[in-house]
C-alpha cells in the first residue's frame, strides 16, 4: 500500500518543493484558503477521526473547534520536541517530506485563523530546523506563506524554535513557557491552550505526525481516511518499533495492525529469535503489558490497547525480550525521569529522586523484597498527584512492571 | 457587584464571591487547608501539591441545564483524582471534603516527599518554632522516614543571595514563593531557578545579587528556613521572642511593623531587638515592608549613643542641665529658635512648639521640602486605601522617586497599576517606577510646576486625569529645594482642587516627605525657613533630632552665628559638638506615641527595650522645660501628652489613644496561627490607626496659594546644575550605624549624563570633584542617559550638601584618589 505519511519512501524527491507539488502538493492548502471557509476545513479533520499523534490521541478536528474566538490573535504550534525515548517517527517526516508537514501546519492555522505558526523542535533537532528554514524559505517564495496568500485576505508566516534540551518540553504548556522565553515548566491546567496558549492567546498545539495527516485528508476527504484503521482510531499511524527486534525503524500502517504483525512482518522477529517477553507500546511512558499470544494479537489502536492495561501513546514500541530483566528496564526508564522532571511540583521531584534510589538499590543487587514494595507504593504515592503527565508516565513501567513481573524483582533483590 | 457562590465545604455552606479559590473560601469559613506554594497575595502556582482536597460538582443534565436530583439533593460528581484547592475556583454548589482518608493520605504523601530532601535541622533552623514545614508535619505528616537518611541529597547550606538574605538550598522546597513575590508583587525579577529536578535551586539573577530593597520580604513568606536575613539568621529562637508593635520612623508610609527583642546574654542581660517584621495594616503597607525599615533599626543601639546630659561639653547631671537651659531660654525669651525634625513624634513636636510659643519664639522645621499646609487642606480624604485604587483611578507621581523615597508605597502604587490604575510618572529622569507607568513624562529640571499645570488641558492625559474616578497625586523633592518643591505642592494641589480630586477618599494630595513625621510636624505648626543662617544668627537656637552641621558645612557656619546652642538627639553628631547643653534623647524603640504618616494616618508606636542610660523621650525634655518656665506641659506621659494635643489641635480633635489602638479583621487571615497561610508577618491586635479628616472634606473653605513658577537656575557655560535626590541607603544618622548596609549605602556617587561624562573625560566608576557654594568635595561617578546633559545628580545624605538646585563647577578626576 502506498505510504500516506512516509510519501517519500514511494516517491523520490519529495522534500523537493516541485517534486511535492508535482504530487498534488499545497493543492489543498490553496483549495482550502481559497474555497473553503476556516471551519469547514475543521469539519473535514473533525469528520475523518483523526486524532493526536502526540500520545493522549485527543481528536483533532474537536481541539480546532474549542480556539477561543472571542481572544485573538490565535497560534498554531507544532510540537517538534519529539523526546520520548523509542519515538523516532517526526524527524523522518521532518527530513524528507518536510513540505506536507508544512502544509498541514498551514491548513490548521487557516482553519483556527492564526496568522503565525512555529515548529517547536528539541534542541538536539537544529540541524532539521536548518533545513525546515530552507523549506519555509522556499515556500515563502513560492507564494505559499508570507502576506495575502492566493490573493486572499490570510496571511502566514512559520517560524522554528528551538528547545534547550529538555523533555519536559515536549508538554505543551511547558512548551509554550519555553517559546516565550521562560523556563521550561508545565502550567497549572485549566485553562487549556485553545483557551490561553502562547502569549496567553487562543493555541492549538498537535504533533508534528497529526499535521501531516491534514492534507491528505483535505485532498482525499474524511471517508478516505477513515476507510483505513479502525472505528476507534481510524487512519494511518508510524509506529516506531525498537528494541530486541532484527529490524528496528519506522512503519507507517494503519490502525489495528497486530504486534505480532509488526514485529514479526515488518520487524523481522526478535533477536536470536528468543520469545518476547514484555512490550513498551509507548515509549519510556508506557506500561510493560505482559507478552503473551492473545497480547501478540491484539491489534494496535487506542481501545484495544487499552484493553491489555497499557496505552498506545506515541506508538513507539519497545520490545523486549527474555534476555531483558523487568528491574534493568524500570532502572532505565527512572533514571530517564529522574532526569527529566522538570522540578516543578513535589510528588514528581521527590518521587523520582527517591524512586531512584530504590531502583539502583534494587538492581545492584542491594535491595531487598521491602525495597521493591516500597518502590511500588512510592510510585504509587505519587499517582494522581503530579502537575503534569510527566510525574505520572514515570510510575507506569514501575507500578505495572512490579505488579506484572514479580518474578524478576524476587531474582533481583538479596535473598 | 461581583455574583455570590455557595458550595459547601465540609458540610459548612459557605457564600463567596464568584473567583474565590477553594482554598480561600475555607479559610474564610475557619477551616485549614495546608498550602505551602499558595499565598493569598499572589497568583496560584499549584506546585506544591499540599492543597490536595476532593471537589464534587453537581450533575447538570445536558437537556435541561438543570442540577440532577438523587434524593432530593442535588447529584453530586466527583473528580477522580485529588484536586488542589490552590487552583480551583468555587462554583455553586460545589462539594469539598478536606478531611476523608483520601485526602489524609494525599497530604501525607505530599509531606512524606518533601521530607526526603529535607534536612531536618529544626533544632538550628531560624525557622523553627514558626515554619509551615514543621507545623504542618506534627500536624499531617506520617510519624517515619521511610527515606534512607544516607541517600539524602546534600547542598550548600549558606548561600548569599544578597548581603542580606542566605539561602540554605537544603532546606528550600522549591515553592517559588520567593520568586513569584519577586516578579508578581515587587515587578524585580531578581530571582530565578537554576537547574531541574531534584537540582532545582533558587539563584539571584541581579548583580549586586538579590538586588531589591524588598527582599526581607522573602524571608516571612518562605514557608521554611531557607531564606533567612543576614541579621537575624542564628541570632535567635522564634519562641524566645517577645513582641512589641511599633511604625517604621524610616519613611513616611509608616509601615506597621514589630519588634521582636529578647534578653541577651552578649548585650549584658539586657533586652535587645533581635529582628523588626512587618505587621499586618491592608491599608498601609499590607505585609510587607522595605529592608531600610527591617536592618536600619541598629542606629539606636549604635555607640554613638548619647547617655547623659553636657554643659559645656563636659558630662552633667539632668538637673544642671535643665537649670542652663531653662535660665538661658527665660532670659530670652522670644530669641529662642526651636529647629526640629520630622524624626520626632507628634507628641515631641507639640511640645516643642508649646514651648516656642509659650517663650514667644520661632519653631522650624528642619527640611528642604515645603507644601505640607496643604496636604491637611486638600490631602487624601479618611478611608483612602491605595489597595482600593485600580482601574478608572489615576495617580499622578510627581518629581519623586518613590521606589527610593517610600519603597511600600511603590509597592502599593505598583500595584494598583497593575489592577488596572492609570499611572503618571513625571520627573526630569527614569525612576523604577516608570516601568509601570501608563504615561511617563520626563521634563527639563525646573519646568515642575509647568509640567502639573499642563496636566490641565485638552490633551489625553489631562483628560484622563480630570475624568478619573479617583485621583491621587504624589509629589516630593526629586530635584528640587524647599522653594521648589512648595511651588510643585501648590500646582498639584491647584490640579487636584480644580478637577474636584478632593476631599473624598482615596483622593488628594500626598507629601513624599523627607522624615517619617514631617506631616506630623507641619499638623502642630512646625514650618520651614530657607535661610536657616539669617533665622540662627545671634539666637538662641535649640535644635531637635537633627545635625544641621553634619549635613551642611554652611550650615554649620551659621550655626556659629548663634549665642547658646541646645541640643537634644540620640546620636553624637557635629551638632552636638557645637552644642552648650546636649540632652540626650530617646530613641522611639524606648518609648511610645504617635507619628503622622503622608497619608495622614496618625499611628501608635510603643516601647520595646529599655532606654539607654540616662536618655529622656523628647516630649519629656520639651515638658519639663515647659513647665519649668511656668508653661503647663505635660513631661511625663507620651499619652497624655496625646489626649492634650488632640484637644488643641484641630485635625486630631476627638482621637484619642484608644481610637488608635481599634482593629477591624483584615484579609488576608495573617498570624500566628496562620503562618502555613500568609508567612511570619504580625497579626495586627495593637490599632490600625486613625486617617485625620482634610479641611476640604470637612467642608471648610480652602485657600491654595498661588501657584508661582519659578524660573529654573541658568548655570554659566562652564557649570553644571546640581539638583538632589534621596538615596534610600544614605548616609543619614538613622541608617549609616547599620553595617549590614554598608555595601548598599556606598561612596557618595553623582550621575552624569554620557556626554557630559564624555566632555569631562569620565568613565562609570570615575571620580569628578565638584565645587559648589564654595565648597568642594568629590564623589564617584554613574551614568544616566536618562537625565539632561546639563545637570548632575547629587545624591542626599552623603556628604554633598545640596540642598536645592545649584550651579557646580565638575571637573574629572584622572587618577582615581581614595576617599
Ligand atoms: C512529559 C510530556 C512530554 C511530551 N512530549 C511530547 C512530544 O515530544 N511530542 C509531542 O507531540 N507531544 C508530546 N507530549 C504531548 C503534548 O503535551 C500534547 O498533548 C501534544 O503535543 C498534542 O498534540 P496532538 O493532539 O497532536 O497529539 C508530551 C506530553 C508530556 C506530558
Ligand atoms: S510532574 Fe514532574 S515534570 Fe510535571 S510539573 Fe511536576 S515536576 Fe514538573
Ligand atoms: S527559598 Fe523558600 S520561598 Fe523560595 S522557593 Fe525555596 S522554600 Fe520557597
Ligand atoms: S517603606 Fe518606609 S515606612 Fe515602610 S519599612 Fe520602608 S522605610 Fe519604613
Ligand atoms: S499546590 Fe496548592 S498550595 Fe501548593
Amino acid at each position: 500500500m502506498a505510504h500516506v505519511l512516509l510519501r517519500h519512501r514511494d516517491i523520490p524527491n519529495l522534500n523537493q518543493l516541485d517534486v511535492y507539488q508535482k504530487n498534488g502538493g499545497f493543492e489543498a492548502f490553496q483549495k482550502a484558503v481559497t474555497a473553503m471557509k476556516p471551519n469547514e476545513v475543521t469539519d473535514v479533520v473533525k469528520a475523518s477521526g483523526l486524532r493526536g499523534r502526540g500520545g493522549a490521541g485527543f481528536p483533532t478536528g474537536m481541539k480546532w473547534s474549542f480556539i477561543d474566538n472571542k481572544n485573538w490573535p490565535h497560534y498554531v504550534v507544532a510540537n517538534a520536541d519529539e523526546s520520548e525515548p523509542g519515538t523516532f517517527k517526526d524527524r523522518e517526516i521532518m527530513e524528507s517530506n518536510p513540505f506536507q508537514f508544512l502544509e498541514g501546519l498551514a491548513l490548521a492555522s487557516y482553519a483556527v485563523g492564526a496568522n503565525a505558526a512555529y515548529i517547536y523542535l528539541r534542541g538536539e533537532f537544529w540541524q532539521v530546523a536548518a533545513l525546515l528554514d530552507e523549506k519555509i524559505a522556499d515556500m515563502e517564495k513560492a507564494g505559499l506563506l508570507g502576506e495575502k496568500l492566493f490573493g486572499s485576505d490570510y496571511s502566514l508566516k512559520i517560524y522554528t524554535h528551538l528547545g534547550a534540551g529538555a523533555y519536559i518540553c515536549g508538554e505543551e504548556t511547558a512548551l509554550l513557557e519555553s517559546i516565550e522565553g521562560k523556563r521550561g515548566q508545565p502550567r497549572i491546567r485549566p485553562p487549556f491552550p485553545p483557551a490561553y496558549g502562547l502569549y496567553g492567546k487562543p493555541t492549538i498545539v498537535n504533533n508534528v505526525e497529526t499535521f501531516t495527516n491534514v492534507p491528505l485528508i483535505l485532498a482525499y476527504g474524511a471517508e478516505w481516511y477513515k476507510s483505513m484503521g479502525t472505528p476507534d482510531s481510524a487512519g494511518v499511524k508510524i509506529f516506531s518499533l525498537s528494541g530486541r527486534v532484527k529490524k528496528p525503524g519506522n512503519y507507517e500502517l494503519p490502525f489495528g495492525t497486530t504486534f505480532r504483525e509488526l514485529v514479526y512482518n515488518y520487524g523481522g522477529g526478535i533477536l536470536d529469535d528468543r520469545p518476547v517477553k514484555a512490550i513498551m507500546p509507548a515509549g519510556a511512558s508506557s506500561s510493560l503489558i505482559v507478552v503473551d499470544d492473545k497480547a501478540l494479537d491484539t491489534p494496535m489502536d487506542y481501545a484495544s490497547v487499552r484493553t491489555l492495561g497499557a496505552d498506545l501513546g506515541s506508538a513507539s514500541v519497545i520490545v523486549i525480550d527474555d534476555t531483558v530483566s523487568i528491574d534493568w528496564v524500570i532502572n532505565k526508564t527512572i533514571h530517564f525521569f529522574k532526569h527529566e522532571s522538570c522540578g516543578k511540583c513535589t510528588p514528581c521531584r521527590e518521587g523520582n529522586h527517591w524512586m531512584l534510589h530504590l531502583t539502583e538499590r534494587i538492581h545492584s543487587g542491594e535491595g531487598s523484597q521491602n525495597d521493591v514494595s516500597l518502590l511500588l507504593n512510592v510510585a504509587k504515592q505519587m499517582q494522581g498527584k503530579c502537575l503534569c503527565a510527566l510525574g505520572e508516565f514515570a510510575t507506569m513501567a514501575v507500578v505495572t512492571g512490579i505488579e506484572r513481573f514479580p518474578q524478576d524483582f524476587q531474582k533481583a533483590v538479596k535473598a | 457587584m461581583t455574583k455570590q457562590l455557595t458550595l459547601t465545604i465540609d458540610g459548612v455552606q459557605v457564600t463567596v464571591p464568584e473567583g474565590t479559590l477553594v482554598v480561600d473560601a475555607a479559610k474564610m469559613a475557619g477551616i485549614d487547608i495546608p498550602v505551602f506554594c499558595y499565598h493569598p497575595k499572589m497568583e496560584p502556582a499549584g506546585n506544591c501539591r499540599m492543597c490536595l482536597v476532593e471537589v464534587g460538582r453537581p450533575v447538570i443534565d445536558r437537556a435541561t441545564g438543570q442540577a440532577v436530583m438523587e434524593n432530593g439533593q442535588p447529584k453530586i460528581q466527583f473528580m477522580p483524582k485529588l484536586e488542589t484547592a490552590c487552583t480551583n475556583t468555587v462554583s455553586e454548589g460545589m462539594v469539598v471534603l478536606t478531611q476523608t482518608e483520601k485526602v489524609t493520605e494525599g497530604r501525607k504523601g505530599t509531606l512524606e516527599f518533601l521530607l526526603t530532601s529535607h534536612p531536618l535541622d529544626c533544632p538550628i533552623c531560624d525557622k523553627g518554632g514558626e515554619c509551615p514545614l514543621q507545623n504542618l508535619t506534627v500536624e499531617h505528616g506520617p510519624g517515619k522516614s521511610r527515606f534512607l537518611y544516607d541517600e539524602k541529597q546534600h547542598l550548600a547550606k549558606h548561600v548569599p543571595l544578597g548581603e542580606l538574605i542566605w539561602l540554605d538550598r537544603e532546606r528550600c522546597i522549591q515553592c517559588a514563593r520567593c520568586i513569584r513575590f519577586q516578579d508578581e508583587i515587587v515587578g524585580e525579577a531578581v530571582l530565578g531557578f537554576e537547574a531541574r529536578g531534584r537540582m532545582t535551586q533558587i539563584i539571584s539573577l541581579s548583580e549586586p545579587g538579590f538586588d531589591s530593597v524588598f527582599s526581607g520580604n522573602t524571608s516571612d513568606i518562605c514557608p521554611v528556613g531557607a531564606l533567612t536575613t543576614a541579621d537575624f539568621r542564628f541570632g535567635a529562637r522564634p519562641w524566645e521572642l517577645k513582641a512589641s508593635a511599633s511604625i517604621c520612623s524610616q519613611c513616611p508610609v509608616g509601615c506597621n511593623t514589630t519588634f521582636n527583642t529578647r534578653r541577651e546574654a552578649k548585650a549584658g542581660g539586657e533586652i535587645v531587638i533581635k529582628r523588626v517584621m512587618p505587621r499586618q495594616n491592608e491599608e498601609v503597607n499590607e505585609i510587607w515592608m522595605c529592608d531600610k525599615g527591617r536592618f536600619a533599626y541598629h542606629y539606636a543601639e549604635s555607640a554613638q549613643r548619647l547617655v547623659k546630659p553636657t554643659v559645656r561639653q563636659a558630662k552633667a547631671s539632668w538637673t544642671d542641665a535643665f537649670d542652663l537651659v531653662t535660665q538661658t531660654f527665660e532670659a530670652s525669651k522670644s530669641d529662642v529658635v526651636v529647629l526640629a525634625s520630622g524624626r520626632l513624634s507628634n507628641e515631641d513636636l507639640f511640645n516643642l512648639k508649646s514651648l516656642a510659643d509659650g517663650l514667644g519664639g520661632k519653631s522650624i522645621l528642619y527640611t528642604d521640602m515645603g507644601g505640607g499646609n496643604l496636604t491637611a487642606q486638600v490631602g487624601v480624604g479618611q478611608g483612602t486605601d491605595l489597595g482600593k485604587l485600580g482601574k478608572g483611578d489615576t495617580i499622578l507621581v510627581v518629581a519623586s522617586d518613590l521606589y527610593e523615597e517610600a519603597p511600600v508605597w511603590y509597592l502599593r502604587v505598583k500595584q494598583a497599576a497593575d489592577r488596572g490604575a492609570t499611572l503618571i510618572v513625571a520627573n526630569s529622569r527614569h525612576t523604577k517606577l516608570e516601568r509601570f507607568a501608563r504615561y511617563a513624562i520626563r521634563y527639563a529640571n525646573g519646568d515642575e510646576v509647568k509640567t502639573v499645570a499642563d496636566l490641565q488641558g485638552d490633551s489625553k492625559i489631562a483628560q484622563e486625569f480630570a475624568n478619573a474616578q479617583n485621583a491621587v497625586v504624589f509629589f516630593g523633592s526629586d530635584g528640587l529645594g524647599l522653594n521648589g518643591s512648595a511651588n510643585l505642592a501648590a500646582a498639584c494641589a491647584k490640579l487636584l482642587q480644580d478637577t474636584k480630586h478632593v476631599g473624598k477618599a482615596n483622593n488628594g494630595l500626598i507629601g513624599v516627605w523627607q522624615r517619617a513625621n514631617d506631616q506630623g510636624a507641619w499638623e502642630m505648626g512646625f514650618r520651614p525657613e530657607a535661610d536657616l543662617a539669617s533665622a540662627f544668627k545671634n539666637k538662641i537656637v535649640y535644635i531637635v533630632g537633627a545635625d544641621p552641621a553634619g549635613d551642611d558645612p554652611a550650615l554649620a557656619l551659621a550655626l556659629k552665628g548663634a549665642r547658646f546652642i541646645v541640643v537634644q538627639d540620640i546620636l553624637e553628631t557635629l551638632t552636638t559638638h557645637m552644642a552648650d547643653v546636649v540632652l540626650p534623647a530617646q530613641a522611639y524603640t524606648e518609648r511610645e506615641g504617635t507619628y503622622t504618616s503622608g497619608e495622614r494616618r496618625v499611628q501608635r508606636f510603643y516601647a520595646a527595650v529599655p532606654v539607654h542610660g540616662e536618655a529622656k523621650a523628647d516630649f519629656a525634655i520639651a515638658g519639663e522645660i515647659g513647665r519649668r518656665l511656668g508653661l503647663n506641659t505635660e513631661n511625663g506621659s507620651a499619652m497624655v501628652t496625646f489626649d492634650r494635643l488632640a484637644a488643641s489641635v484641630k485635625d486630631f480633635a476627638g482621637l484619642d489613644t484608644n481610637k488608635l489602638a481599634e482593629v477591624k479583621p483584615q484579609w488576608p487571615i495573617v498570624g500566628r496561627g496562620d503562618l502555613y497561610y500568609g508567612g511570619t508577618t504580625y497579626e495586627n491586635k495593637q490599632g490600625l490607626g486613625v486617617q485625620l479628616s482634610t479641611a476640604a472634606e470637612r467642608g471648610e473653605a480652602v485657600s491654595l496659594p498661588e501657584v508661582r513658577a519659578e524660573s529654573a537656575l541658568r548655570p554659566r557655560e562652564d557649570q553644571l546644575l546640581a539638583v538632589p535626590v534621596t538615596k534610600l541607603y544614605d548616609r543619614g544618622q538613622t541608617v549609616a550605624s547599620t553595617e549590614l548596609l554598608t555595601q548598599r549605602i556606598g561612596e557618595p556617587t553623582v550621575s552624569l549624563h554620557p556626554e557630559t561624562a564624555k566632555r569631562l573625560g569620565v568613565a562609570a566608576g570615575g571620580r569628578v570633584s565638584l565645587a559648589f557654594n564654595g565648597l568642594s568635595a568629590e564623589a564617584l561617578v554613574k551614568i544616566d542617559d536618562t537625565i539632561s546633559a546639563g545637570v548632575v545628580l547629587v545624591p542626599r545624605s552623603m556628604g554633598l550638601a545640596v540642598r536645592e538646585p545649584v550651579s557646580v563647577q565638575v571637573l574629572g578626576l584622572a587618577e582615581a584618589k581614595v576617599s
